[in-house]
């Protein structure tokens, strides 16, 4: 069996989604809901069987000389502009876009189960535009399935973008909430205004290296690169700036500073559209993007080292907000700006010699377990959310006594981002301290400390939650549905195991085979950092008591700056409207209206008028029109005879 | 020279043309307008009487004052209150007619007098003009002859008898 | 005393001037066909004492009023059905008033 099969893992989300949007209100809103999360079962059977098949199967070529080869499952012509110029379709496997599938078909498939359940408000009645919701959730996992997939940067683009557009507008799903609402506009349009980086990326990069296709250019970067012929721009070869623009792509996706600002708000939408997009798949887009060209950014040194700055920043820029944030699915929203982060760095610290690229492994094979334990977090913020109809902390605590399992998961979630071994954060996190640490100790030291601050942010808000005081609840809250429940037992289960995958030998740089090995002082010190972190945690939230506060007002400045995102929203609000609205789009506007158009009606007013002036003579009045005639007739007589004389 | 009786039935017709073409664009009552027509057509009829076209004379009292005229009364009739006084004539519009109706006559006055001979008299070329001759011509396809546009003038009388029926008759 | 081919034109140059006039005054439709009609007699006159004193032996001027007068007659005819009409539809003969068609 060949993999020819694998359209379906497109067809089906498709037809899903054809299906739901055309149906609309006709189909109620369960069979909607079961409909859609039947479809994803499906489709993530199918997922499983191709990346079960490209992983463990041989009997297609998979692996040769011990190297797992990319495989073009099939390949489109969609658009044929010239002979050079054709956009394909296509379906590419390989170590990462295998993992991919697992990735969201996994995650996609337990919110739409976890939807069944969330979506309903206390009488157990599904919310209003149920089916809209199924719909986009449907749109959603087929555009994320076609970016993984892509084999040719065009189709990457073209479904990065249908990524954005779902995301916008799931965000948007409360239409009526004008916070809902702004929020899906400001996602809507930073990612844009990145993507525009790295469309024109994507534009320099196959001009000068006049391809598409990602196997022709990662399997000979240099020969790619060479075929630019050395062209610079400032200063810099033009295939630095095409992937420092697509980094911004990127970066735009992936939540990077500063291009974050839109995550946060992003919260406003459903939890467990957050928990999919905004936790485990799309906003990992930016870090798959950069794993998939990663052989062309290891001959770009300055691009890397781009990636690596702005990676470890954010890093550290999130993780210290998340500390003092009093929303929770903001602090997980932080938390996972901070993750993606991670990942962002290892792959920049990585390189080909150092250690078999463990930098690159690492990245994968953290935005593995972190899409689990990450939608696990928020799939458990959900459930509270549900249970206590609040966003805020204060309103929460004790929760461990009414909400046991979410507890549990929760705690498990908590254990495994802090890093605690055996759970999977720790894996994949010492992996990427060990490829941080061969690059340079600076970042080793760097990440290890916003690792710290991890594992201090997410005990604060689970003791904050699940322990300190037990506000007066009106409904005891509870435990979900077993539509809720599942999803965390089957997501906790995975956030356990899934450190123990052996990642080393599936998903690396070169796609061939190594083996993981434990550097034990980096991996000492990261869980004692880590243990320090959580007693920290522990001593300050597990009982309610005055010690975090007399901590804020210590660092008041400090405090509030972090509370306020320092300030970066109110930057941009003062960037785009003081100085691009006020001072760029007004006289751009005025001159557009007064120069631009004026011209044009003042054209348009003197034809107008000459028109009216020109209608006396049409008067209709046929005595004007005689006494007109008989004028010239007497003219042309006169002059008649006046020559013959 | 010309006979004492020929001369003072041209002064009396000249008179009468000149006296009632200028009532007739002049009086306020339309049936009045109608009625000094009728003369100036019978003034008309008389000069082609004084020139020898007895047969144009006959056709001009006949059509135009027999038939043309009766037409013109009974759409006066049947369009308004012929008794009625129409508005006076603003003065703007009367200077435009005016205007009109002198330039018009200075410029083909002065045509007429530096173009034609004035000398030329009536009474030295005498015409021969019978019925016959008239019928054989307008029948005729020789030279001279007129049969199509006999023919087609028919043709015309035809389609404006229809068309009348068509354009006036009632929905 | 000749009674020169002036003396003819004369009058009919005055007849048709006052059928200008007529024409670019009056607002009765039927008086600007009045009108219309004096200036047709004016040119019938000029054809026939054209014919008279230049031509003599000839008679195409003759011919020519002939066919002149017929056509007027149809004009008229026709022209008169057309104004009953109109009064018919906008109770009105006043030129001036007739304007739905203009423009």
């Amino acid at each position: 069996m060949d993999f020819s099969y694998s359209y379906l893992v497109l067809v089906l989300p498709f037809v899903t989604f054809l299906f739901l949007g055309l149906m609309g209100t006709r189909l109620s809103r369960k069979a909607a809901g079961v409909v859609g999360t039947t479809m994803m079962g499906i489709t993530a059977v199918i997922a499983y069987t191709i990346a079960l098949d490209y992983f463990f199967g041989t009997t297609q070529g998979q692996l040769v000389d011990g190297i797992r080869q990319q495989l073009v499952a099939w390949d489109l012509t969609w658009l044929e502009f010239s002979e050079k110029l054709v956009i394909k379709l296509g379906f590419l496997l390989d170590p990462i876009s295998a993992m991919m599938l697992i990735v969201i078909t996994t995650v996609s498939f337990l919110v739409h189960l976890y939807s069944l359940g969330y979506m309903q408000d206390h009488h157990h009645e599904y919310e209003k535009g149920l089916q809209r919701y199924y719909a986009f959730l449907s749109l959603f996992s087929l555009s994320m399935l076609g970016l993984v997939v892509a084999p040719n940067i065009f189709q990457m683009y073209i479904f990065w973008e249908l990524v954005g557009v779902s995301s916008y507008l799931l965000i948007g799903f409360y239409y009526t909430l004008p916070a809902a609402v702004s929020a899906s506009k400001k996602a809507f349009i930073v990612t844009r205004f990145a993507d525009l980086g790295f469309l024109v990326g994507i534009l320099i990069l196959s001009f000068y290296t006049q391809t598409f296709d990602f196997i022709t250019l990662t399997s000979d970067p240099t020969a790619a690169i060479a075929t630019a012929g050395g062209a610079t721009f400032m200063g810099c070869s033009v295939t630095a700036w095409a992937l420092t623009l697509i980094f911004m792509g990127g970066a735009g996706k992936s939540a990077m500073f500063p291009l974050h600002i839109w995550l946060p708000d992003a919260m406003e939408g459903p939890t467990p559209v957050s928990a999919l997009i905004h936790a485990a798949t799309m906003v990992v887009a930016g870090v798959y993007l950069i794993a998939r060209m990663f052989p062309l950014y290891c001959l770009e040194e300055g691009a890397m080292t781009i990636i690596t700055v702005i990676g470890a920043f954010t890093a550290f820029y999130a993780a210290a907000v998340a500390c003092v944030q009093s929303d929770i699915k903001r602090v997980l929203a932080f938390s996972t700006i901070s993750q993606i982060a991670f990942m962002v760095t290892s792959l920049g610290v990585a390189r080909p010699e150092l250690h078999d690229g463990v930098g690159y492994m690492a990245s994968m094979f953290h935005l593995f377990t972190h899409a689990m334990f990450k939608a696990l977090l928020f799939l458990c913020a959900g459930a509270i959310i549900h249970a206590v109809h609040s966003n805020e902390m204060s309103a929460m605590g004790g929760l461990r006594k009414y909400m046991p399992i979410c507890n549990i998961a929760f705690l498990i979630g908590c254990l495994a981002i802090a890093g605690i071994p055996p759970f999977a954060g720790f894996f994949s996190k010492d992996e990427i301290l060990v490829a941080a640490f061969l690059n340079s100790p600076i970042w080793g030291v760097w990440m290890m400390l916003v690792a710290g601050m991890t594992a201090f942010y997410m005990f604060r808000l689970y003791y904050k939650i699940f322990w300190w005081n037990t506000p007066n609840y009106h409904h005891t809250p509870h435990d979900g549905p077993m539509t809720m429940s599942l999803p965390l037992i089957i997501l906790s289960g995975i956030s356990i195991v899934a450190g123990f995958v052996p990642f080393g030998e599936m998903v690396t740089y070169d796609r061939a085979s190594h083996p993981i090995h434990m550097t034990m002082w980096v991996a000492i010190s990261s869980v004692a950092v880590a243990v320090v972190a959580i007693l920290l945690a522990t001593k300050l939230y597990l009982k309610e008591n005055e010690a975090p506060a007399k901590m804020k007002d210590a660092f008041k400045g400090v405090w509030t700056a972090a509370y306020n995102r320092f300030y970066m929203d109110e930057l941009y609000q003062f960037i785009t409207h003081k100085i691009i609205f006020e001072r760029v789009s007004r006289p751009l506007a005025w001159f557009d209206r007064q120069i631009v158009d004026g011209s044009l009606n003042m054209l348009a007013n003197i034809t107008n008028s000459a028109s009216y002036a020109v209608r006396k003579l049409q008067s209709g009045n046929i005595q004007a029109y005689v006494y007109v005639y008989l004028i010239g007739a007497l003219l042309l007589g006169a002059i008649t005879v006046i020559c013959l004389i | 020279m010309e006979s004492l009786g020929n001369i003072i039935a041209y002064f009396i017709i000249a008179l009468a043309i000149i006296v009632f073409s200028v009532m007739t664009v002049t009086t306020r009552k339309i049936l009045r307008a109608a009625t000094y027509l009728l003369f100036v057509l019978f003034a008309t009829a008389g000069i082609y009487f004084q020139m020898g076209y007895e047969f144009l004379g006959a056709v001009q009292i006949a059509v135009y004052a027999g038939g043309i005229l009766v037409l013109f009364v009974f759409a006066i009739f049947l369009t308004g209150k012929p008794g009625k006084d129409s508005e006076p004539l603003e003065s703007q519009k009367k200077i435009v007619g005016l205007s009109a109706a002198v330039l018009t006559a200075l410029v083909c006055g002065y045509a007429l007098f530096t173009q034609v001979d004035m000398c030329m008299s009536l009474a030295n070329q005498p015409i021969d003009v019978t019925i016959n001759q008239i019928g054989s011509m307008l029948l005729s396809t020789e030279k001279f002859g007129y049969l199509l546009p006999f023919e087609a003038i028919s043709i015309l009388l035809l389609a404006c008898i229809i068309g009348g029926v068509v354009i006036a008759r009632k929905r | 005393m000749e009674l020169t081919l002036l003396m003819y034109i004369v009058p009919s140059l005055i007849m048709f001037c006052c059928g200008v006039y007529g024409f670019i005054t009056r607002k009765n439709m039927i008086a600007i066909l009045i009108s219309l009609e004096l200036m047709l007699n004016a040119v019938d006159i000029n054809f026939v004492v054209f014919n008279r004193y230049l031509f003599p032996g000839e008679m195409e001027g003759m011919f020519f009023s002939l066919f002149a007068i017929a056509i007027a007659a149809a004009e008229t005819a026709l022209a008169i059905a057309i104004i009953v009409n109109v009064f018919r539809m906008a109770k009105n003969i006043d030129i001036r008033e007739l304007i739905k068609m203009k423009f």
